[in-house]
């Protein structure tokens, strides 16, 4: 049977497989290995020649205190936004399930601020931060111009997790929807009749059986603001004095601005560890109660 | 009677259960006010002129009335047209490369899990899904642009965004053919003698249109409202931008002129907002979906 045939299997699976699989390895596996190269090289960007300089792109990471900030500031922005954020996302979700009027109306609206992009979206904030709430604030002050939440460092954090939030939690909601749509309502209207309370049927039934929705949306929440980097760019740009750069930020800048691109590589490569240790973390705490229902 | 009945029993809920009805609706729409907010204002004050803007940025119509002056102004200045031609292009063309590369690969894993080259390929695809970009731009600029010199190119762009998103979308794919499409169908196109090729084609890929439409919602959201790897990609000249990197370089330019950059912003968000208008359901299901496959 010619279908035993590697020749015929080989031909097969590049035909299918060929494309993706030629564009995957050229854009994703090619990079990676380059990159692990790039990090034991001194190369500036321009020239042709990359100095192999060993592990001291590695020691410059290390001694980076101004990486080490980006990343305290990173987890402590990180840690803040994901709380909040599934908080909100699932409060939405609660209210937009219970059977209201205009409940899909509802559902999009809160979806819009996943719709555009972060550039812009920073953008329009910026405006609302240094126009409208200074105008506001300084009317209700009786005249006395208020500063800007943007020209301090706390007020630039509270910034970019307030506009984080604001615009996940539209996302998250529709996860934490299906999930609540999941689960079986006979459960919950047993639980009743036994004599829970509503809140105690939604802590000990509802959300015990939504597990899989908060793993999902905490593990989402989490890569997407350790690796934020639009809405930090075009929200503060790292002001005020370079107080609010992220650590996404400053990977692109150590490597593109300070063309010190082994050093930056070597420190994104420490971020995505970072990132993905946190990652597993979650997925492993998220399975091991897992609820079978 | 029943209906009579029906409407009786709804009559006799509890008061406290309808009034927490309404004020529930009425805090959602409070609620979903103030989330929409920041657009409403922007709409308002890309159509005032600068004094009026400063002057008061909640009133809906400036002090000088109503002006489209800022539009004139921003649609020339960041060549509106071009740009958005050049997202509508990019974004097609990948995502269509996407759905049908993915699409194909995904079969013929889905179809030889024995095969070695099915299992590695999938496996490194899953694993690759938590690489943040941010690991392979450096490389990403150094191999393309410095040994290939194939930046500052369209077409260099479009392969990427397709070689980024083809593991997800190969990974989506996969999993519905597996669950979703009885081998017998392929068996009987095969006894009747339909090549594999044209099995895919006629009879897998069309049974596949659900997938399909939540793979064009994320990864058309995704290439179209992308920034970091187009800014790296498109350089130059500014004709090739899109929508993104034009809104990014023109607040850098003009950042003093408010209406200007209201303006522009608007237009940047129109295309998508317009589009959300009449796909809303579809888009909102993609993502949910999506989201929860994923």
């Amino acid at each position: 049977m010619k279908r035993n045939k590697l020749s015929y299997k080989a031909g097969q699976f590049l035909m299918f497989a060929g494309p993706a699989a030629f564009l995957f390895i050229m854009v994703v596996i090619v990079p990676l290995i380059y990159g692990l190269y790039l990090t034991l090289t001194s190369w500036d960007g321009v020239s042709l020649s990359k100095p192999f300089v060993g592990l001291a792109n590695y020691q410059a990471a290390l001694a980076d205190t101004e990486y080490w900030q980006a990343l305290l500031l990173t987890v402590i922005y990180s840690v803040i936004t994901v709380v909040i954020t599934n908080i909100v996302a699932f409060a939405l979700a609660y209210m937009v399930t219970s059977g209201i009027k205009g409940q899909n109306l509802f559902r999009a609206g809160f979806f819009i601020p996943n719709l555009i992009g972060g550039i812009v979206l920073g953008y329009v904030w910026k405006f609302i931060f240094n126009r409208v709430f200074v105008s506001v604030g300084s009317a209700i002050a009786g005249g006395a111009t208020v500063p800007s939440l943007l020209s301090t460092p706390k007020g630039a954090l509270f910034a970019l997790i307030f506009v984080s939030v604001w615009q996940y939690a539209g996302y998250m909601m529709l996860i934490y929807i299906a999930g609540f749509m999941g689960v079986d309502n006979s459960l919950k209207e047993a639980a009743l009749i036994d004599g829970c309370s509503p809140s105690k049927a939604m802590w000990n039934v509802t959300i015990p059986l939504m597990r899989t929705s908060f793993v999902t949306c905490i593990f989402l929440t989490t890569t997407r603001c350790f690796m934020v980097y639009d809405i930090n760019l075009s929200l503060t740009k790292g002001d005020p004095y370079k107080s609010s750069v992220l650590a996404a930020m400053h990977v692109y800048n150590k490597a593109f601005t300070e063309k010190q691109f082994g050093v930056g590589q070597a420190e994104a490569l420490v971020l995505f560890l970072i990132c993905a240790i946190v990652g597993l973390i979650q997925v492993y705490v998220g399975r091991k109660g897992e609820v079978q229902a | 009677m029943t209906s009579a009945h029906t409407i009786s029993v709804r009559d006799k809920a509890p008061l406290s259960a309808r009034i927490g009805k309404i004020l529930l609706f009425i805090l959602l729409v409070i609620l979903l006010l103030a989330f929409i907010l920041p657009f409403i204002l922007v709409i308002f004050n890309a159509f005032k002129s600068m004094n009026d803007i400063t002057a008061n940025p909640m009133a809906a119509v400036g002090a000088h009335g109503f002006t489209l002056k800022n539009f004139v102004g921003a649609m020339a200045k960041m060549k509106f047209w071009t740009v958005l031609g050049n997202s509508v292009i990019i974004t097609t063309c990948a995502t269509i490369l996407t759905i049908l590369f993915s699409a194909m690969a995904a079969f013929v894993i889905a179809r030889n899990p024995q095969w070695k080259a099915s299992m590695i390929l999938l496996t490194a695809m899953v694993a690759s899904m938590v690489i943040p970009f941010q690991v392979l731009m450096v490389p990403i600029v150094s191999v393309y642009g410095g040994l290939f010199g194939i930046l500052n190119s369209r077409i260099t762009l479009i392969l990427m965004h397709v070689g980024f998103s083809v593991s997800m979308a190969t990974f989506m794919f996969h999993g519905s053919i597996r669950s979703n499409i009885p081998v017998e169908l392929e068996e009987a196109a095969d006894i009747d003698g339909c090549s594999r090729w044209k099995t895919f084609w006629t009879i897998v890929f069309p049974l596949l249109k659900p997938m399909i439409a939540t793979v064009t919602v994320i990864d058309a959201m995704a290439f179209w409202n992308d920034y970091l790897l187009p800014s790296l990609i498109l350089q130059k000249p500014s004709s090739l931008w899109t929508i993104p990197i034009a809104t990014q370089q023109f607040y850098g330019t003009y950042s003093t002129d408010l209406g200007l950059v209201l303006a522009a912003l608007l237009l940047a968000m129109l295309p998508i907002l317009v589009l959300y208008l009449f796909l809303q359901r579809f888009i909102v299901e993609g993502v949910t979906s999506g989201a929860v496959k994923g």
